[in-house]
């Protein structure tokens, strides 16, 4: 790993004291906070857990790589979010979620080499009133069809 | 605001007192939903009252509550106004003058944000349809306070309950909850007051509770709505089993998609915190109870009890075999009860109005009320809280309104991944965790999703099968490797590459897989593909012989054509077209380019003129 893509260790160590003592029984919250000061869990911050808790590195990395919340590569500036829950379904996210994958050129979990968007598919997002329904950052997008994905995505820089 | 450390009930009630003599200082209260309506611009709506009721210097005399969801969420963003109780549906900011000059003013309803019942106006919440048949308990003041204000919840009589239940013993609390035979509410269906009386009984201590908020099922949102709109009402509930069974601590364990969720929770919190009502020695009782929230980290299995104590111990959420069970081994092994949100919310109202109450609500065997989240092909989509034994047709037809575009009812899906498809001729069938169970669905949260002629239940059962084997722990067999082969025969059905003989596979793998899965999760998987085969095995063989989707909803076996008659030459398709694969002009019929179209449907939903066909 080149010496530019290290991210600096400071913020972590905040987030670490923060929460300390850390014990095992935290690691979650943990990883969520440096997940959030972060935007991704860089490898040097989820060793440096890993030098504080005393664990084993495949203990955290464990855990790390279980939950779908976590990513350990960097994500896009924005994140779309495609919910592929029932109620969505049903009313024809299938081809809300093509529409977006073909629109960004990009796979469920991969980010677009412009590092502008991130692509997440969701169980639900609890708006099933909405379906089907896609999220950018935090905001909503209701009743979705594939011919209006273009224009929602435009309007994110 | 800072609140008063209440050191018995006397000082609750007074304070009870207080907060009822603010809110009556308004002679109107504006309620917004600001929780599900949010994400149509409900915050905007919010302000613009602030600032419209400002000017005319009505602010002192009128309040605006930023509330919780008013269930009707197919009509937001959603607004109440008391105590006329009309509720406006689909307001946006430029309504708001003309709600104060017509509805605040002067008492009057804005026709046009209003339901209707038989063409007629329906104002009130009493009058409209989807409210009328309902039986709003535990939803009772969800919509109605501010979440955010422990003084809102108190008016309304909450934590009252719990000072009841502290001056009980414990063996009392657990009786009446026992004998007003609520059951779990979280998929199981298993009675609380058993549930507690184990946990009680366990040896070992500390004990601990958790509140089980991480409403997996996809097309469940109950859970969400009372932890957003009546945080203090399902906290009241927990401090109340937390005393039944011995607990000092207690989790509530929530789902990071839920982000107000967890902030009104941890607000209710601290405000109950700061009031006495959470921490030592509560309301004098002696009895010490702290809570703490834990976000989970997108991983469904959580919600499986011994996945979630895995989880909540740092480890990778993987269930374990039960016995030994929760009550006597859960977090650190030490005792712990887990129940979910909903049952959670409903312990309140048992203590303060009664078993008998209680028991009067709903069936013997299945009792009090159960929050459904009604969504998919029904008209009105919302949280709809009726007795338990109610009908799938009261459900759908008589609150829903029916299905959307009149099209025929098909099916109705329950539990989720765990649940089945329930067809038309089961309508009637008053719906309660035994008879659901019987018909091979579950009760499960409470998501109902209703689908008509245009879902494929193949390809229901895919998608159903396709979550568990993304969701799957993988460790167990059966779980990891039998729901992968299943996946497999219902995708290659679902592509017109069916064999003969799948249908029986998938019956036996089927069968298989439900006696030897390690979790709920695993165990409960099938049952999507089960019922769907039991009650439309038509759509399964038409699939594998005739390479057909009945449905038209499986790619491959169908296409979209443009009947050349019906066509309007409007020119909509081809506009709507993400793939340009519509060409046309004015007054030409349009033809549907087959090699280009990627058979996303948006020309069939836009056709004003049902000219595009799927055959
Ligand atoms: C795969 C799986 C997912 C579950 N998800 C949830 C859930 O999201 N919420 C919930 O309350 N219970 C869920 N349960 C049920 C819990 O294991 C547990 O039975 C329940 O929380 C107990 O609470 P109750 O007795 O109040 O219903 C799930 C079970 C399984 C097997
Ligand atoms: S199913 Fe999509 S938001 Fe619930």
């Amino acid at each position: 790993m080149s010496v530019s893509t290290m991210a600096p260790l400071e913020p972590a160590l905040k987030v670490i004291a923060d929460l300390a003592p850390v014990t095992e029984g935290r690691i979650i919250p943990l990883l969520q906070k440096l997940q959030e000061a972060y935007g991704y869990l860089p490898r040097d911050v989820v060793l440096e857990v890993v030098r504080r808790t005393g664990l084993p590195a495949s203990r955290v990395f464990g855990v790390a790589t279980f939950y779908s919340q976590f990513r350990l590569t960097p994500g896009g500036r924005h994140t779309v979010r495609c919910c592929r829950g029932t109620a969505c379904h049903v009313r024809g996210s299938k081809a809300v979620l093509s529409a977006v994958k073909s629109h960004l050129a990009i796979d469920d979990g991969e980010t677009t080499p412009d590092l502008k968007f991130s692509l997440e598919t969701v169980a639900c997002l609890g708006t099933c009133f909405l379906a089907p329904v896609i999220m950018v950052d935090n905001d909503y997008f209701g009743s979705m069809t594939p011919g209006g994905i273009k224009k929602v995505l435009d309007a994110y820089q | 605001m800072s609140y008063p450390k209440f050191v018995n009930p006397q000082d609750l009630d007074r304070f009870r007192q207080q907060a009822v003599k603010a809110e009556k200082s308004f002679r109107a209260r504006v309620l917004i939903c600001a929780t599900g309506c949010r994400s149509k611009g409900a915050l905007d709506i919010c302000e613009a009252f602030h600032t419209e009721l400002a000017s005319r210097k009505l602010d002192k005399e009128i309040s605006v509550v930023a509330a919780g969801c008013h269930g009707q969420c197919s009509r937001a963003p959603a607004v109440v106004i008391e105590p006329l109780d009309f509720l406006y549906g689909g307001v946006i900011p430029e309504d708001v003058a003309e709600i104060i000059e017509t509805t605040l003013l002067k008492g009057k309803p804005v026709e046009r944000l209003c339901d209707r019942a038989d063409g007629k106006l329906a104002p009130t919440m009493k009058e409209a349809p989807f409210y009328r048949r309902q039986r709003r308990e535990v939803l009772a003041h969800c919509g109605r306070v501010d979440p955010k204000k422990i003084e809102d919840a108190i008016a309304r009589g909450c934590y009252a309950a719990a000072a009841k239940a502290l001056s009980m013993t414990p063996e009392q609390v657990i009786d009446e909850v026992r004998e007003a035979g609520i059951r779990g509410r979280g998929g199981a269906g298993f009675p609380t007051g058993v549930k507690w009386g184990f946990c009680r009984k366990a040896t070992g201590s500390p004990k601990y509770l958790i509140c089980n908020a991480d409403e997996g099922d996809p097309g469940a949102f109950m859970d969400r709505a009372l932890l957003e709109g009546v945080p203090h009402q399902v906290l009241e509930g927990m401090i109340i089993a937390a005393y039944a069974i011995g607990a000092a601590h207690g989790f509530v364990y929530v789902r990071a998609e839920y982000p107000i969720a967890v902030e009104h929770v941890e607000i209710a919190i601290r405000q109950a915190r700061a009031c006495g009502l959470l921490g030592r020695n509560i309301l004098g009782s002696g009895f010490d109870f702290d809570l703490e929230v834990r976000m989970g980290a997108g991983a469904f299995v959580c919600g499986e009890e011994t996945a979630l104590i895995a989880s909540l111990e740092g480890k990778r959420g993987m269930p374990r075999a039960r016995p030994p069970f929760p009550a006597n081994q859960g977090y650190l092994n030490q005792p712990t009860t887990i129940n979910n949100v909903e049952t959670l919310a409903n312990v309140p109202l048992i203590l303060e109005k009664g078993r008998d109450w209680y028991k009067a609500l709903g069936t013997p065997g299945n009792t009090g009320t159960k929050i459904f989240a009604l969504a998919g092909k029904v008209n009105n989509t919302g949280l709809v809280e009726v007795p338990i034994g109610t009908t799938l047709r009261q459900i759908i037809y008589d609150i829903g309104g029916g299905i959307a575009k009149d099209r025929p009812f098909k099916a109705a899906q329950t539990g989720g991944p765990s649940g089945g498809c329930i067809p038309a001729k089961f309508l009637d069938l008053p719906i309660d965790y035994d008879s659901l169970k019987k018909i091979g669905a579950i009760m499960g949260s409470g998501g109902l999703i209703v689908m008509d002629e245009n879902t494929c239940m193949v390809d229901m059962a895919r998608f159903f099968m396709d979550f568990v084997q993304q969701e799957s722990c993988g460790k167990c067999v059966p779980c990891r490797v039998g729901t992968r082969h299943m996946l497999d025969i219902l995708t290659r059905i679902c592509a017109g590459d069916g064999q003969d003989g799948d249908i029986e596979r998938l019956e036996s793998l089927g069968h298989e897989i439900k006696a030897a899965a390690l979790c709920g999760l695993g165990q409960t998987a099938p049952n999507p593909v089960l019922t769907t085969i039991q009650y439309f095995r038509d759509e399964y063989e038409s699939h594998i012989n005739l390479k057909k989707c009945p449905a038209k909803e499986c790619r491959g076996l169908f296409r979209y054509r443009i009947d050349e008659k019906l066509c309007k030459a409007c020119g909509r398709c081809l506009k709507t077209c993400p793939a340009e694969a519509i060409k046309g002009e004015k007054k030409v019929p349009h033809v549907i380019d087959q090699q280009r179209c990627t058979l996303c449907g948006s020309c069939f939903e836009q056709c004003k003129f049902d000219a595009v066909l799927r055959e």
